[in-house]
């Protein structure tokens, strides 16, 4: 049997697959107009925090900017490099754009999840899930399609046989293997607490605000997550693929037209795809505020549609905290960038990992759990000293050796 | 829809396979091998392996794959290679015998052992996923780390090794090279 949409279990029928469709068009379509706006959203908070104006000519407020610039591009004449490598050009922007949208599907968008329903709804009289997929590996699909993203501009860059696009590519796929280690360790944090794969599932899991798993992982997990993500998107602090101070435009420095506006769809829909996704794992996805007994509930609306309204106000959130980042943070060094990913972040999601999983284990089995906890935390303080040992004699022998590297 | 979906998957499998060994630039050799990956993990789905789907991606396409290429477009190896010139003169024929040993083996594991699968698989717990989506996780995870604890531990000691000894052998101080310039 294969892995089908629950609703598909008996046979196939016509109602249900309308309804599958009616959703792979929506998730579609939310994806492509979040991030038409998000493009807008970004220059426009930007410009305010410049003290500029930013765009304000096309529609209003200037909305139906990146429609025109959209537009523009499609116009535009299309080249394709003399050296370049012209079948692996073609699909580079493929491989980065697709997996920007498949990742999308798992996240849950709506639904009702409140006193144990699980998110489900009954459209048409079949009952579903108001999310595009919900595989039994859940969240490690989302974890794939990144890993599947760095294809697009590790291949760009290198089949546009220059010289600058292919340093930035090289620099991204360094980049985006090292800081996925740190974001699978923050993610087994979550699954640790969570005890399931499935989105609707973790969702489900986080009824109230100290059930949210920001708060019932200890924030540390968080924090790890945000940083690696904001590496793994070549966002700003992180962005040294396209540094254009040094690298003309990066990765993409070759591209024109429409496979130019690819890429650039490509980032931001995994912009507001990665904030959708931290809006699940930690920040309880489509679920209200909850304190307690007590909810903020939204009144006259239907639950599951309270449900949207919530994720698209979290989501928001973190997309301004995105933009934020721009604004104020400056790029990091290179090696600066590697010794965070490297030396802080690995070991530190490791680190923290092992303190949830001693304390579960101790509260499975009813040991002591202060006992427990001093025990972990002289581990930790044991592992630390000896990680710190271990960088100041690599640092000594560097100096008196040399780097050849 | 069991077989055509295998049918697809196989037919990624074996492109993806003659790719790697017709292609003459290394890049699209290892774009060819990421395209069997993929095929056997969508393989891996319609038996129900989810996990292992997912981490065949995650780790061979999404890990050692692009560590291939980082290395194809660092060390600037992307010429094409030329394949007259031969090192090991024996090699071919050795290449030669040993590849129709390994047939000749497996069509006699095949030939022999058919009705093998089916014997061992009488006894296998099959998890509910209908009931429980993690029962597959949940099950591999209990023989990974019960029935196969120490066989799971010692490959990963294994790796480790690998690695200090690959640092090992690779690091070059200024005074090594100064003891034996080039």
């Amino acid at each position: 049997m294969i892995a089908l949409d629950a609703l598909f279990l008996d046979e196939i029928l016509w109602v249900p697959l309308l309804i599958v469709l009616l959703k792979v068009v929506v998730v579609f379509v939310v994806g492509l107009l979040a991030t038409m706006l998000m493009v807008w959203f970004e220059r426009k908070a930007i410009a305010g925090m410049q003290n500029r104006i930013g765009p304000n000519k096309t529609g209003p407020f200037g909305i139906m900017q990146t429609l025109a610039d959209g537009i523009k591009l499609f116009f535009k004449e299309d080249l394709i490099p003399n050296r370049s490598d012209r079948f692996v050009f073609a699909l580079a922007p493929f491989l980065s754009f697709v997996p920007a949208f498949l990742a999308f599907a798992i996240i849950p968008l709506g639904g009702d999840f409140r006193d144990g329903n699980g998110g489900e709804v009954t459209w048409f009289g079949h009952v579903t899930k108001v999310q595009l997929a919900d595989p039994p590996i859940g969240v490690l699909f989302a974890l794939a399609i990144s890993s599947i993203a760095v294809y697009g501009i590790m291949l760009a860059g290198w089949s546009s046989g220059s010289k600058y696009p292919l340093i930035g590519s090289v620099r991204a796929s360094a980049q985006m293997v090292s800081y996925e280690a740190a974001l699978g360790l923050s993610l087994a944090c979550v699954l640790l607490l969570a005890g399931t794969l499935s989105t609707s599932g973790i969702v489900a899991a986080q009824e109230t605000v100290t059930q949210w798993n920001v708060i019932s992982t200890g924030i540390v997990p968080f924090i790890i997550f945000l940083i690696a993500a904001t590496a793994e998107l070549n966002r700003p602090p992180f962005d040294l693929v396209e540094a254009e101070q040094e690298l003309v435009g990066g990765f993409n420095t070759e591209y024109s037209s429409i496979r130019f506006a690819l890429f650039y769809l490509a980032e931001f829909m995994n912009t507001v795809t990665m904030s959708a996704l931290i809006v699940t794992l930690f920040f309880g996805g489509p679920q209200p505020i909850a304190i307690g007994n007590f909810v903020l509930d939204i009144p006259v609306i239907p639950n599951a549609l309270e449900g949207t309204l919530w994720l698209l106000a979290k989501v928001l959130v973190f997309l301004y905290i995105y933009i934020w980042f721009r604004a104020t943070l400056p790029r990091l060094r290179y090696d600066q960038l590697m010794d965070l990913g490297w030396k802080v972040l690995i070991p530190g999601g490791l680190g923290w990992f092992m303190l949830l999983a001693s304390q579960r284990m101790a509260r499975q089995n009813d040991w002591n759990i202060i006992l427990v906890t001093s025990i972990s935390i002289v581990v930790m303080v044991g592992g630390y000293l000896l990680l710190q040992a271990a960088f100041t004699q690599s640092a000594r022998q560097r100096e008196t050796q040399g780097q050849m590297f | 829809m069991e077989l055509f979906v295998f049918g697809c998957a196989a037919l990624m499998v074996v492109v993806g396979a003659v790719g790697v060994i017709i292609r003459k630039h290394p890049v699209h050799a290892a774009l060819s091998l990421v395209l069997t990956l993929f095929g056997v993990a969508v393989l891996f789905v319609i038996q129900e392996a989810h996990f292992l789907a997912a981490v065949q991606v995650i780790v061979y396409a999404g890990a050692i794959v692009v560590l291939f290429l980082f290395v194809i477009m660092l060390l600037g190896v992307d010429r094409v290679e030329n394949l007259r010139t031969e090192p090991l003169t024996t090699q071919r024929p050795l290449a030669v015998i040993v590849s129709l040993g390994l047939i000749g083996v497996l069509v006699a594991a095949f030939a022999t052992g058919s009705g093998v699968l089916q014997e061992r698989g009488a006894g296998l717990n099959i998890p509910d996923l209908l009931n429980d989506s993690d029962a597959n996780t949940k099950q591999l995870a209990q023989s990974i780390f019960s029935q196969y604890v120490v066989a799971f531990e010692v490959t990963s000691v294994l790796l480790v090794v690998a690695v200090v000894g690959t640092v090992l052998l690779a690091r070059r101080t200024k005074n090594s090279v100064a003891e034996n310039p080039k």
